[in-house]
């Protein structure tokens, strides 16, 4: 569809695109990306035309660019810019129809059926039909840029070309129009080449993206394979950091605040334990990482409750009952990872460590009634499974990474392992020593400032001792839980 | 505007009922004899004197307007009009460079005066549009208004300049500046009939690209306008109009800015139907002020130019009030 072959253009002799090289598929949605000045525009205004090149091959549909009459262009080539002003009230429907325009023939230009037809039905796609009558200035900004669109595809183009088009446009109304224009490249195999701004739309929406830099391609392909940190640190010099996005394949960028966060210590950790509820406060978030009910998966988090309930407590809606029970304890539940035990807080274990090589708090509690050897889990049946819990809590500091989260749960979960069989804890099923009960849970919560932390493997200088402070941490717990018992 | 004209030419220091005016138009149109009830020299006041000057204040207010409506679509500017741009002083100058020189272009004849106002005119757009885009490349309302006032002003000096050195012909030289349909006669309309037409017919092919236009330069040029080449039909065209304007009655200013509105408000913003409904009601609306012009202070007559500015003026300020309200 379109070919760019070592394009230079640029203004006044200046050049501002230097030799850039790709080309569009039918049907692609193409992006570029890049920062203000990077030469995205340019770029998009030699592809339709508007600015003829120095040098280099520029073929839309295998012609060069240059070799259309203004209105054979105008039938192949859209143009929906950032946003647009005109000094009259015209209404949506003589605005939509002047997208016609190039299909005007004869002397008079007249207008045929099959135009009014086209501009009828652009209309209806792009959900204005209903404002058909009404003129441009009554419109909302995303109302009348979905005009614009409409005003675009009432040129039937095979490419269309989209400078900022979301630039003004609240939240909602850049997804619509980007998810209307996604749906056209689809259904329609209408090609897309689109400056954007917004990294996260681009990844969004784009099948490929270029990155510009200073008018020269920095990086060209999938979003996934053009924004990575390093890029994006080389072309737009801020740290910026790549997740994924949780529902689909695609990347998100994060923007990282230039200002370093003040290190913080654990020391600032206070636990608070009455006879329901062991309460674990930071005075600034935590980063976790929990199998928690409340507050699970990655989290930022203040408050860590683990609480206390008997063990015939009723399970079938346990997170929405949490929740009231935060509420009735004046806890906030966007920033609290909270679980739950039948056994004893005040039995619980507590290590902690601090050396030269880290700091680390492990708080475990630990019912062993219930404890499984998974080789053997598979031997219970289907729903007999009873309640047994030992929750563990690792407090770090350092900032961890999504690995060192990772591995610091394999780090515990190992410790815990050797700690139940150092303790013979037996699954009482199969007869063998436990591995660990049938519904532990565990969260690793980090400061997040201070020294880095990669890995947090076992034999990491972190990851050995968070082994070793959940180790004892946990055996101390199982020794306060026998003890209890023999008393009984 | 028949309704206009036929006012126009009925009412005056010597009334004459419309009844008889439609008459004697109507005989003299189909070449029939003139009715016998009706006194020779009325026939002469209405053929000779009040005819042809409401048929020139008609067309000058037609190419006024046509012009003014041309200029507001191209520049995307709602206060354009040939006064407000300069382009009235500009054919001015050129007006009276060649009755002060007593120029005459060979071939031409009469149409000396017309041919170098529009030239003057055009060029006189030109350079206030080249140098309003120097000032600012967006040409935004403000700066081109600006630049035509600064041109308006220099223009304006050089004609007193000529003036004050012709000393004899002050007088009329100067209600001819102040803008007048008076005492032009037939010749004057032949001088601006031709002018008119093809201006007219010029914009008329080009509506559909005002309305592109109106949109911006780049949003034209996306659906498949040939900007460079329409821009050019549409500024000349507008020259046409205005040069032949003033050459035949001198500034007329703010027709040409009030008129396009009033359509506007009436008919909506489509060119197509715009440039023939201000056309319309511009020659209307200056054959009634011409009208007013000389009966209000009877006998003496008001230049049509101060009545116009009298009623443009305000209109003007309340628009670019409205202009920028609408930015805010």
């Amino acid at each position: 569809m379109l070919h760019v072959e070592n394009v230079t253009a640029g203004y006044n002799g200046k050049d501002i695109v230097h030799q850039v090289t790709f080309s569009v598929p039918k049907g692609e949605f193409f992006g570029i990306i890049g920062p203000n000045g990077s030469g995205k525009t340019t770029l998009l205004r030699s592809i339709s035309g508007e600015l003829s090149v120095k040098s280099g091959k520029l073929t839309v549909m295998d012609r060069p660019i240059q070799s259309f009459s203004s209105k054979e262009r105008a039938r192949r080539i859209a143009v929906l810019p950032q946003h647009n002003e005109t000094a009259f009230d015209y209404s949506v429907k003589e605005t939509v129809a002047l997208g016609r325009y190039p299909y005007y023939e004869g002397f008079f230009k007249q207008s045929s059926k099959r135009d009014d037809e086209v501009v009828e039905m652009v209309m209806g796609e792009t959900g204005i039909a209903q404002f058909a009558e009404q003129s441009l200035g009554n419109l909302s900004g995303g109302e009348r840029q979905r005009v614009f669109l409409a005003k675009a595809l009432a040129q039937e183009p095979e490419l269309l070309l989209l400078d900022e088009p979301t630039n003004h446009l609240d939240l909602s109304y850049q997804m619509k129009l980007l998810e209307l224009i996604k749906e056209r490249t689809i259904d329609k195999k209408l090609t897309v080449v689109a400056i954007l701004h917004d990294l996260n739309l681009a990844s969004l929406y784009c099948d490929r993206l270029m990155l510009l830099n200073e008018g020269k391609c920095e990086a060209l392909g999938t979003p996934i394979e053009v924004m990575n940190d390093a890029n994006l640190k080389k072309v737009y010099g801020i740290p910026l950091h790549r997740h994924t996005h949780p529902r689909v394949a695609k990347p998100l960028i994060a923007l990282m605040p230039e200002e370093k966060a003040e290190e913080q210590s654990l020391e600032h950790v206070t636990i608070e334990t009455t006879e329901n509820m062991m309460v674990v406060r930071s005075p600034f978030p935590l980063k976790t990482l929990s199998s928690a009910l409340v507050g699970g998966g990655f989290n930022w988090a203040t408050t860590f409750v683990n609480r206390h309930v008997d063990k015939n407590y009723n399970c079938s809606e346990a997170k929405q009952e949490y929740i009231r029970y935060l509420c009735a304890n004046r806890l906030n539940i966007t920033g609290t990872v909270g679980m739950m035990t039948a056994a004893l807080l005040e039995d619980a274990g507590m290590k902690s460590i601090q050396n030269e090589e880290c700091r680390v708090l492990a708080i475990v509690t630990a019912g062993t009634s219930n404890s499984v050897d998974i080789s053997r889990s598979w031997e219970y049946a289907a729903g007999t499974m009873k309640v047994g819990t030992i929750n563990i809590w690792v407090f770090v500091e350092g900032e961890l990474t999504e690995e060192a989260f990772t591995q610091a749960m394999m780090t515990a979960t190992e410790a815990k392992t050797k700690a139940l069989a150092l303790e013979q804890i037996i699954d009482r099923n199969s007869g063998t020593v436990a591995t660990g009960t049938s519904t532990d849970s565990m969260c690793i919560a980090a400061t997040q400032t201070g020294k880095k932390i990669e890995y947090a493997g076992t034999i990491t200088p972190v990851g050995k001792w968070i082994g070793k402070a959940v180790f004892d941490a946990l055996i101390e717990a199982i020794q306060n839980y026998k003890r209890r018992r023999e008393e009984l | 505007m028949i309704v206009s004209v036929s006012l126009g030419v009925s009412v005056g220091s010597v009334p004459i009922p419309l009844f008889h005016v439609l008459r004697i138009l109507t005989s003299s149109l189909f070449h029939l004899p003139i009715p016998h009830d009706i006194d020779r020299g009325t026939v002469n006041i209405v053929m000779d004197i009040r005819f042809p000057r409401a048929v020139l204040a008609l067309l000058v207010g037609c190419s006024l307007s046509l012009a003014g409506c041309a200029f507001q679509g191209l520049l995307k500017n709602p206060l354009a009009d040939p006064y407000t741009l300069g382009v009235s002083s500009g054919g001015a100058l050129g007006a009276v460079a060649v009755l002060f020189f007593g120029i005459s272009l060979p071939f031409f004849g009469d149409y000396t005066l017309p041919i170098i106002s529009v030239l003057t005119a055009f060029l006189t757009l030109l350079i206030v549009i080249f140098f309003a885009r120097l000032v600012h490349r967006s040409l935004s309302v403000e700066t081109i208004i600006l630049a035509g006032i600064i041109f308006s002003s220099f223009l304006g000096a050089l004609i007193s300049l000529l003036i004050a050195l012709t000393g004899e012909e002050l007088r009329s030289i100067i209600g001819w500046i102040m803008g007048s349909v008076s005492m032009r006669g037939w010749p004057y309309i032949g001088l601006i009939l031709p002018f008119f037409l093809v201006g007219f017919f010029i914009l008329m092919m080009n509506a559909r690209e005002l309305n592109a236009l109106a949109f911006g330069e780049n949003d034209a040029r996306a659906i498949g306008v040939n900007v460079q080449r329409h821009k050019m039909y549409v500024l000349f065209a507008a020259s046409l109009l205005t040069g032949s304007a003033v050459a035949v009655s001198g500034t007329i200013g703010f027709v040409g800015l009030v008129i396009p509105h009033m359509a506007r408000l009436i008919w909506g913003v489509d060119h197509r139907h715009l440039l023939p409904l201000s056309m319309g009601v511009g020659g209307a609306f200056l054959v009634l002020v011409d009208l007013l012009a000389r009966t209000i202070i009877s006998p003496t007559e008001l230049p049509i130019g101060v009545l116009t500015a009298i009623i443009g003026s305000p209109v003007f300020a309340f628009i670019f009030i409205r202009s920028r309200r609408k930015e805010v």
